[in-house]
């Protein structure tokens, strides 16, 4: 089941550089919070304070209302966890296959037994699709399947939360799609909390209950996919149109071409 | 100049007291694993057994070199008898534990600089403490603690090869007397050369697979450069520190021994 998440005056800086310059953000349970913005405005940074990556300098971070220090570290006998991280280049181990990948976490972690393990990995790949994948190595899996075993291992320590760091990219938009498809479905199945940092804007609004806007070190707006459309006038719209005509600038020139093409 | 002096010395002290650290949360890390007979294998075949080979041949050639060499010096004293003591003492006593180490460091030392340089970039390391794996206990632990094991094994192989090379040349081709060489080997080899010979090995291993894992491990932090331009440098300068750290507790530790 997820879990509620608190953050409460979030700093984190590099040298002069202030990345987070104190962070206020609610996340519901079970929900699926996406946080956009520019790049290098800090969102892959408050994903590994979360995921305690970095520390930050000031500042709580509360699941369930309790401080995540206390809960962070601690696994339960049967494989729980409370956060699990997919990484933006899915980090799996390349001497590892596909099914040792999805096990690490519960052979390494936990006291699940080898027949426990085993069941439970099997199980994961086969609501991945990932059956016939098992015994092959990442570097012979397609940019899709990587990023299912990735999701594979981040879920199968059935986690509270789990952080998505631009889980979509160098994909193509048709997988980009299905990889939406599968965190909102598993979402669903499993109920776990969803923090999602990405760039594709709108499709990502797609599977979003909530969207943060971070911009100068702060969550700027915070609301429903839907409230955006009320942001016409501020700099979010500004931040959100100029994502929206990049993407719609080829279509555009398609249009186009098609109407030349019609009058010749 | 004396502040720029005070401050490289500071970094120097502040960089071992870092080393240490990590070395020994790397084998404490080591300890609290599951699976350690496993990791353990796998680590003794990445530095014991896949170094084998090499240090067999380095071995062989240098026992057949140093029966050339040693033969035509105590030539000119009438001492061509001694060659199997000198032979088996240089060994023993020093061409065997450090040159041992630095083809560990070539073979061993850099790929495993290279790979945790490349699973750090990689998020590979990020990872694993996301996944609560202690990355050092997981990744350096077994590595540390092979050494332990393979060093005075492989060692012991480039002794025994080494001297075995020194008869080639000096009983087969220069005509020493095989007996003799033979007999002045086991005469003049005590407990105490095999002792400091081990002791050496020990030390070595230790100091260079720590100095490689904390060059590979550290590379987002002590490398001047990003992605594989770092990783190529924190290998470099693994394999460059090792063998200067082997050269230099060699002769601290031989001041020690004799």
């Amino acid at each position: 089941m997820g879990a509620s998440l608190s953050i409460r005056g979030l700093k984190k800086h590099f040298g002069e550089n202030r990345v987070l310059d104190g962070v206020d953000l609610d996340v519901a349970s079970a929900s699926v919070t996406t946080i956009i913005g520019k790049s290098g405005i800090g969102k892959s940074v408050l994903l590994k304070c979360i995921a305690n990556l970095l520390e930050p300098d000031a500042g709580t971070i509360e699941l369930n209302g309790e401080p995540i220090s206390m809960k962070r570290k601690a696994l339960a006998e049967d494989g729980g966890a409370f956060f699990s991280y997919m990484f933006q280049n899915n980090a799996l181990f390349d001497s590892l296959t596909a099914f040792d990948n999805i096990a690490l976490p519960l052979r390494e972690a936990t006291s699940l037994k080898p027949d426990a393990v085993n069941e439970r990995v099997t199980a994961m790949l086969e609501q991945l699709e990932l059956g016939g994948s098992a015994r092959k190595y990442p570097g012979t899996l397609s940019g899709g399947m990587k990023k299912r075993v990735a999701l594979g291992r981040a879920l199968i320590t059935k986690p509270q939360v789990v952080l998505f760091d631009e889980p979509t990219t160098g994909l193509d938009p048709e997988r980009k799609f299905s990889v939406f498809e599968m965190i909102a479905d598993y979402r669903e199945r499993f109920g776990f909390t969803a923090l999602v940092v990405s760039h594709d804007i709108p499709e990502v609004f797609e599977i979003s209950d909530y969207v943060a806007w971070l911009d100068g070190g702060q969550i700027k707006f915070h609301g429903e996919p839907d409230a955006l459309d009320d942001e016409a006038q501020t700099a979010l719209a500004g931040f959100l149109n100029k994502t929206t005509f990049r993407r719609s600038k080829p279509s555009s020139r398609e249009n186009e071409s098609k109407n030349n093409s019609t009058v010749s | 100049m004396i502040q720029k002096a005070g401050q490289t010395a500071l970094s120097v002290v502040s960089e071992l007291g870092e080393l240490s650290a990590f070395s020994l949360f790397a084998v404490r890390g080591f300890f609290r694993q599951r699976n350690r007979v496993a990791k353990l294998a796998l680590a003794i075949h990445e530095v014991g057994l896949r170094c084998l080979p090499i240090v067999f041949i380095v071995g062989l050639f240098t026992g057949l070199v140093m029966g050339l060499q040693l033969y035509y010096t105590l030539l000119k004293f009438g001492a061509e008898s001694a060659l199997g003591t000198a032979v088996a003492l240089s060994l023993i006593r020093e061409l065997g534990p450090v040159l041992t180490a630095l083809m560990v460091v070539g073979q061993a030392g850099s790929a495993m600089a290279s790979e945790l340089g490349i699973q750090r970039n990689d998020e590979q390391i990020d990872a694993l403490e996301t996944m609560s794996i202690d990355p050092l206990g997981f990744l350096v632990g077994p590595r540390l603690v092979a050494t332990f094991i393979c060093f005075p094994i492989l060692t012991a192989v480039f002794d025994l090869v080494g001297i075995f090379g020194g008869y080639l040349t000096g009983s087969l081709l220069l005509n020493v007397d095989s007996g003799v060489y033979w007999n002045r080997v086991f005469e003049s080899v005590t407990w105490a050369d095999v002792q400091g010979g081990y002791i050496k090995a020990l030390v070595f291993g230790f100091l260079t697979i720590s100095i490689c894992a904390f060059r590979g491990f550290h590379t987002h932090r002590k490398a001047s450069f990003p992605g594989v331009r770092g990783v190529s440098e924190s290998a470099t300068r693994a394999v460059v520190w090792s063998s200067v750290s082997v050269l230099a507790a060699d002769y601290l530790i031989t001041s020690f021994l004799l």
